[in-house]
C-alpha cells in the first residue's frame, strides 16, 4: 500500500494542473434473469483539476452507476478509472475505501447521515477516518460555514431536510477532498431549499477549488458547471 | 386451510424466517423438561435411598408367622417379596457364649439396598447379591474377638452347627429402622427350622418385605390389611424427604426459576422474531385478503402454521431435555455410585404446555395484527403498517408462563415470593440498563471513532439496547446464581448449622428408666440429654366429627389420618419451633385444655386454630382445643412432635420417653452399651439416611447447576433476535461507512466496541443483580449473614463482554456484505 501511495505522489507532480479523473472505456454489465444487462457502455472522458462536470440524463440512464464507478464504489466490467493518479482497478474494496478516506467527498440525494450520530459527529466521521488532526475543531468550523453552528448536538431526525443536506455538505467538504461527487443533491428538497443548498455547494467548491462531479436533473444547477455529460441508456451523447 | 398453512410453514422454514423462533421454543421446552426430568429423578433416587434402609418399599412385621397368602398375593400381582425372621439367641464357640441377634433371610433378600461382606474384619468389602446360602452364616466383625472366632470356624446355634463364611459389613435395613443392638448373625431362612430355636412362645419378629410399583403396593396393602392379625404392622419407607424437604425444595426452586427465566427470555426472542416475521408477511396477508380470504381465514392460516411449529419445536425440545438430563444423570452417577432411576414422562407434558403458552403468548399477538391488514395494501405499500401489540399483551404472556411456576415447583407461597422478587429484579435491571445507556451517551465525546460509533448505536437504539442488557444481564445473573452463589449460600448455610445435628434417636425408654438413663449417659461423658415424653394416639375426631381416611383425597394424607401419632407434652416450646398462629400456653397455666399442632400436618388434615381434636390413646379418649400452630425445623433432626400438649393433659397416660443426640462415627460402641444396660430401648440410627440423602442432594445440585446454560443460550437468542431486527439498518449504515472511507476492519471495530460495551454493562448489571438476590436470599430466606463474593463482578464482566462481543459481531457480519455502491441505490 505504502509504495502505491508514494507512486501516486510522484505522479502528482507531473499531473499538477492536469488530469484528475480519467475514465477509459468504462462499461458495466449486470446479470439479470433475461441475460446480461448493459447499464453503461464504453464511457470515456477526462476532467482537469478544479473543473466542474454535470452528468445529466433521464432516470435510469446510468448516472448513479457512472458516479459509483468514478468514485470506486463499484468496479467496472470493462475499462478503468484513474482517479488522482491511482488506477482504481489496482485496489480491492477495502483499499479503495481507505484510499477514498481523505481524497473524495460525497453528497447524496437521500442525505445519508448516520442516524445514531449527532451533526457534529457525522461531520467528524470522515475526518477521523482520514486520521486528521483535531477532528472536532475542523468539524465545528465546517458546520459553522454551512450556518449550523447552533445545531452541532442535534441528531438527524431533529433536522429538516435542507439542514440535513447542509450537514452532509459540511461532512463532504470538511476533510478538504480533491474530488466531490454529488448525486442529485437537491432531488429530495423543495425548489427554494434546493436552490439554497445548490448555491452553498458551489460556494464551498469555489473556496476550496474542489473538482466536482454533479449528477442532477436541475437545469439551473447543471448550468453552473463548466462541462456537461449527457447519458442515454448507458451511452454518452456527444454535446 | 391446513394444507395452506403447511405449505406456508415449509416455505418459511426453507427461507429460514422461523429459525430463531423455532430454536427459542425448542430451548424453552428443553430447559423446562431438563429440570423437570432431573428433579423427578432425584426425588426418585431419594425415595430409593430411603427404601434401601428398609431393604424394601414396604414391609409388614408380626410376632407370629405371616399368613402364606399374603406373600403369595404379592408375588401374584408382580411385587418382589422376601421373608425374614429375626430372633435373639445365644451362640457358642467352644466354651464361649454370646448373645446375638439372628436374622434369617431367603434368597430374595434384600429387595432394595445392598449387602456387603468381607473375608476378614479389616478386609475389602464387596457386594453380595443375596444373604448366606444354607449351612453358612455371616457375622458382624465385633463378634469375632468376643468368641475368638475366625472365618471358616463352626458355630453352634441351637441344635445346629453352621460355618462362618464371611464377615457382614453392610446390611441395608440395619440402620434405618427400629432395631435392637446385639451383634448380628445372618443365616439362611431354610436353616431356621434345624436350629429348633423358633417355636411358639419364643420372641421372634417375622417380616415380609415387598417392593415394586406404587399402585400395586397400595393395592396389596389394602388387600392384606384385613387378613393380618392385630399385632402385625406395616412399615412404610421412612419419609426421608420431610427432613430434607426445604433443602431439596430450595434447589428445586432455584432450578425451576432458572428454567422459567429461560422460557421468558426465549419468549422475548420469539416475540421479536414473530414481529419481524409478521412484518415480512404483511404483503402476502394483503394478497390473501385481496383474493377473497376473510380475516378469520388469514388468522387461522397463521395460527395453524404456528401450531405446527409449536408441536415440532416442542417435540425437539422434549428430546433435547431428555438428552440433557441423561447427560446430567451421567455426570451425577460419575460422583455417586449406582444408576439413577429413570424419570417418569410427566415433565414432558408440563414442558410442552409451557412451550405452547410461551408460543401463543409471545408469537400470536403480532400475527393477530396481520388479519387487520387492509387489502388495499397491494396497491399502496404505505397503508396498513403493522400495529405493535401493546406491552400488556406480553405482560399477560409472561404472567401465564410464570403462573406455571408454582405448579412445577410445588410451593405456591414461596414461589410467588420469589417470582415477585424476579419481576422486581427485571424492573430494577431495566431501570439500571436505561441509566447505563444514558451514561454511555455522555462517554461518547471522550473516545475514539470506533467506540463513539459503537456507543452511539447503543444510545440510538435505546429500547433495543435495554432489552439486550436486561436479557443478557438475566442470563449472567442466573449463571452466577446457579454456579457461584448457590454453592456459597449452601456452604454458608451448612456452616451456620450446628455441626453436630443429632443422628441417633433412642425411643422406648420407660418412665422408671428415665433417671437411670440420664445418669448412665452422664457417666459415659455425654452431656445430659433432653428426654421427651411420648404417647401414641390416633386422631379420632376433629370438632366432634370422626376422622375418616376416605374424607381425604391425597393418599398420603389418608394414610396419615389412619396412623398413630406420637404426642408429647411440654411447658415451653422447643427452641427450633416457631409459633405462627395463636399463643403458646403460659408455663404456670392451669388450663390444660390445649394442643399445639405443627402447621404442615394441620394443613394436610384440615385442622384450624380453635378446632377441638380428640385422640384415641390406648383405651382412652383425650380431647383439647388447638390453641396454637407452630412450624418445626425438621432439618435440625432433633426430636420433634406434630402434636404437643401442656403438662397435665397426657401425664396419666402410658408414656415412654425418647431422646436424640449426636454420636461421632467412631463411637458406635456406646450404642451397644446402652442396649446392654437398657435392653428395652430401641435405637434409631438416622446417620446413614442423612448422609445418603444429603449426598444425593449435594451432588444433584452440583450437576444441576449446568442448567444455567439454557438461560444463557436463551439470553443470547434474545440478543440475536434484537440484532436481526436492526439488520436492514445496519446494512445501509455499513455501506455508507464504506463509501465515506471506512475499511471493513474499521466497521468491525465499531461493532466490537458496541457489543463489548453492551456486554460489559450487561455483565455488570447481572453481577449486581446476583449479589442483590444472594443478599436477599441469605438474609430473608436462609437467615444468616452473606459474605460478598468478590468474584461475581469480574466474572460477570468477562462473561458478558466476551460472549456478547463474539455473538454480536458474528450476528452482524452478514450486514457488512453490501458494497458501498448500495448507498447510491437507496433513497
Ligand atoms: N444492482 C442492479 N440490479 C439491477 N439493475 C440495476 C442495478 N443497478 C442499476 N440497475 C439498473 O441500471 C439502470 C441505471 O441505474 P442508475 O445508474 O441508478 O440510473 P440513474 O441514476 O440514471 O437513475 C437502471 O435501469 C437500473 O434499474
Ligand atoms: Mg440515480
Amino acid at each position: 500500500m505504502a509504495h502505491r501511495h508514494s507512486a501516486a505522489k510522484a505522479n502528482h507532480g507531473t499531473l499538477l494542473n492536469n488530469i484528475i479523473i480519467q475514465a477509459e472505456g468504462l462499461s458495466k454489465q449486470i446479470a439479470s434473469p433475461e441475460g446480461l444487462l448493459t447499464i453503461l457502455d464504453d464511457i470515456s472522458f477526462s476532467m482537469r483539476r478544479s473543473e466542474t462536470l454535470a452528468v445529466v440524463g433521464a432516470s435510469g440512464s446510468g448516472k448513479s452507476t457512472l458516479l459509483g464507478l468514478l468514485a470506486g464504489l463499484d468496479t467496472p466490467t470493462a475499462g478503468r478509472v484513474v482517479l488522482d493518479g491511482t488506477d482504481l482497478n489496482t485496489l480491492d474494496e477495502d483499499g479503495r475505501s481507505r484510499w477514498r478516506a481523505h481524497r473524495v467527498g460525497f453528497v447524496f440525494q437521500a442525505f445519508h447521515l448516520l442516524p445514531s450520530l449527532t451533526a457534529l459527529e457525522n461531520v467528524m466521521l470522515p475526518l477521523e477516518l482520514a486520521l486528521q488532526q483535531d477532528p472536532a475543531g475542523a468539524a465545528r468550523s465546517a458546520l459553522d460555514r454551512v450556518g449550523l453552528a447552533q445545531r452541532v448536538g442535534h441528531y438527524p431526525y431533529q433536522l429538516s431536510g435542507g439542514e440535513q443536506q447542509r450537514v452532509a455538505i459540511a461532512r463532504a467538504f470538511a476533510p478538504r477532498p480533491r474530488v466531490l461527487f454529488a448525486d442529485e443533491p437537491t432531488g429530495n428538497l423543495d425548489r427554494k431549499t434546493g436552490a439554497a443548498v445548490g448555491n452553498l455547494l458551489f460556494a464551498l467548491r469555489e473556496e476550496a477549488g474542489t473538482t466536482l462531479v454533479l449528477v442532477t436533473h436541475e437545469e439551473t444547477l447543471a448550468d453552473h458547471c463548466e462541462q456537461r455529460l449527457t447519458l442515454e441508456m448507458g451511452r454518452l451523447l456527444k454535446s | 386451510m391446513f394444507r395452506m398453512a403447511w405449505r406456508q410453514f415449509k416455505r418459511d422454514t426453507r427461507s429460514g424466517e422461523l429459525r430463531l423462533a423455532t430454536l427459542a421454543l425448542c430451548l424453552a421446552v428443553g430447559s423446562v423438561t431438563t429440570v423437570g426430568f432431573f428433579i423427578d429423578r432425584v426425588r426418585l433416587a431419594i425415595d430409593i435411598q430411603a427404601s434401601a434402609l428398609l431393604a424394601a418399599d414396604l414391609a409388614v412385621e408380626s410376632p407370629y408367622p405371616l399368613p402364606i397368602a399374603v406373600g403369595q398375593r404379592a408375588a401374584e400381582i408382580g411385587l418382589a417379596n422376601s421373608h425374614t425372621v429375626v430372633f435373639r439367641s445365644v451362640v457358642a464357640k467352644g466354651d464361649k457364649l454370646k448373645l446375638v441377634e439372628v436374622k434369617a433371610v431367603d434368597a430374595a433378600y434384600p429387595l432394595r439396598g445392598r449387602i456387603e461382606t468381607a473375608l476378614d474384619p479389616s478386609g475389602f468389602a464387596s457386594h453380595a447379591e443375596s444373604g448366606p446360602s444354607a449351612g453358612n452364616v455371616w457375622v458382624e466383625g465385633p463378634l469375632l474377638p468376643l468368641l475368638g472366632l475366625k472365618r471358616g470356624d463352626t458355630l453352634v446355634i441351637g441344635k445346629s452347627e453352621l460355618a462362618v463364611a464371611a464377615i457382614l459389613t453392610l446390611e441395608p435395613d440395619r440402620g434405618g429402622q427400629l432395631f435392637n443392638i446385639a451383634p448380628r448373625l445372618m443365616m439362611h431362612l431354610d436353616d431356621v427350622a434345624r436350629t429348633g430355636l423358633v417355636s411358639a412362645g419364643s420372641r421372634v419378629t417375622y417380616r415380609l418385605l415387598v417392593a415394586g410399583d406404587k399402585q400395586q403396593l397400595r393395592a396389596w396393602r389394602d388387600w392384606a390389611e384385613p387378613l393380618l392379625g392385630e399385632r402385625a404392622r406395616f412399615i412404610a419407607v421412612r419419609d426421608a424427604r420431610r427432613e430434607l424437604r426445604s433443602t431439596l425444595e430450595r434447589s428445586e426452586q432455584f432450578l425451576t426459576l432458572a428454567a422459567l427465566t429461560s422460557v421468558i427470555l426465549a419468549g422475548v426472542a420469539i416475540a421479536m422474531s414473530a414481529r419481524r416475521f409478521a412484518t415480512r408477511h404483511l404483503d402476502s396477508a394483503a394478497v390473501m385478503r385481496c383474493l377473497g380470504a376473510t380475516q378469520g381465514l388469514v388468522l387461522r392460516v397463521f395460527a395453524v402454521e404456528l401450531g405446527i411449529l409449536g408441536i415440532l419445536a416442542s417435540l425437539a425440545g422434549g428430546a433435547l431435555g431428555y438428552a440433557s438430563q441423561a447427560l446430567l444423570a451421567e455426570v451425577l452417577s460419575f460422583f455417586a455410585p449406582g444408576p439413577l432411576p429413570l424419570p417418569s414422562l410427566w415433565p414432558l407434558v408440563s414442558a410442552g404446555l409451557t412451550g405452547f403458552i410461551a408460543l401463543l403468548g409471545f408469537a400470536l399477538p403480532p400475527l393477530i395484527a396481520l388479519k387487520d391488514v387492509p387489502p388495499g395494501r397491494v396497491l399502496r405499500r404505505d397503508v396498513g403498517r403493522l400495529r405493535a401489540p401493546g406491552i400488556g399483551v406480553y405482560c399477560a404472556a409472561m404472567l401465564a408462563v410464570a403462573a406455571l411456576a408454582p405448579w412445577q415447583a410445588g410451593n405456591v407461597t414461596l414461589t410467588l415470593y420469589v417470582l415477585g422478587g424476579a419481576l422486581a429484579t427485571v424492573a430494577v435491571l431495566a431501570g439500571a440498563a436505561w441509566l447505563m445507556v444514558r451514561a454511555l451517551a455522555r462517554l461518547r465525546t471522550r473516545v475514539g471513532i470506533a467506540w463513539r460509533f459503537g456507543l452511539a448505536n447503543i444510545t440510538r437504539r435505546a429500547g433495543g439496547s435495554v432489552v439486550q442488557m436486561v436479557a443478557i444481564g438475566l442470563g449472567i445473573m442466573v449463571m452466577l446464581l446457579l454456579s457461584l452463589v448457590q454453592s456459597d449460600l449452601v456452604a454458608d448455610w451448612r456452616a451456620s448449622l450446628k455441626p453436630q445435628a443429632p443422628n441417633h434417636f433412642i425411643v422406648n425408654i420407660q418412665p422408671h428408666e428415665v433417671e437411670a438413663f440420664k445418669d448412665f449417659l452422664k457417666t459415659k461423658g455425654r452431656v445430659e440429654p433432653a428426654l421427651y415424653p411420648m404417647v401414641r394416639g390416633r386422631l379420632a375426631a376433629i370438632n366432634g366429627r370422626p376422622v375418616k381416611a376416605r374424607d381425604y383425597r391425597d393418599p398420603n394424607v389418608r394414610r396419615l389420618a389412619q396412623r398413630d401419632f406420637n404426642l408429647s407434652w411440654a411447658a415451653v416450646p422447643k427452641a427450633d419451633n416457631r409459633i405462627v398462629a395463636g399463643r403458646w400456653w403460659e408455663s404456670h397455666a392451669a388450663a390444660t385444655d390445649q394442643f399445639s399442632v405443627e402447621t404442615g400436618i394441620a394443613e394436610d388434615l384440615g385442622i384450624r386454630l380453635g378446632d377441638r381434636l380428640t385422640y384415641q390413646i390406648a383405651d382412652q379418649r383425650v380431647s383439647a382445643r388447638v390453641s396454637n400452630l407452630r412450624t418445626v425445623d425438621w432439618e435440625s433432626f432433633t426430636a420433634n412432635f406434630f402434636v404437643v400438649a401442656p403438662p397435665g393433659l397426657l401425664d396419666r397416660l402410658p408414656a415412654t420417653y425418647m431422646t436424640s443426640f449426636y454420636l461421632p462415627p467412631g463411637e458406635k460402641l456406646l450404642l451397644h452399651l446402652i442396649v446392654e444396660r437398657f435392653p428395652g430401648v430401641t435405637v434409631i440410627d438416622v446417620a446413614a439416611l442423612m448422609d445418603n440423602v444429603r449426598g444425593i442432594i449435594d451432588r444433584a445440585s452440583l450437576s444441576m447447576q449446568s442448567v444455567f446454560v439454557f438461560t444463557v443460550i436463551a439470553a443470547i437468542l434474545v440478543l440475536i433476535a434484537t440484532i436481526q431486527s436492526t439488520h436492514d439498518e445496519r446494512r445501509a449504515e455499513s455501506a455508507l461507512l464504506k463509501t465515506l472511507g471506512a475499511s471493513s476492519l474499521r466497521i468491525v471495530q465499531g461493532l466490537t466496541a458496541e457489543f463489548l460495551a453492551l456486554g460489559l454493562v450487561a455483565g455488570l448489571l447481572g453481577a449486581a443483580a446476583a449479589t442483590l438476590v444472594a443478599y436477599v436470599l441469605a438474609v430473608a430466606v436462609f437467615d444468616f449473614d452473606y459474605r460478598f463474593n468478590p468474584w461475581l463482578v469480574p466474572i460477570g464482566l468477562v462473561a458478558g463482554g466476551i460472549s456478547v462481543a463474539l455473538v454480536g459481531v458474528l450476528a452482524t457480519r452478514s450486514s457488512l456484505r453490501d458494497p458501498p455502491i448500495a448507498t447510491l441505490r437507496k433513497s
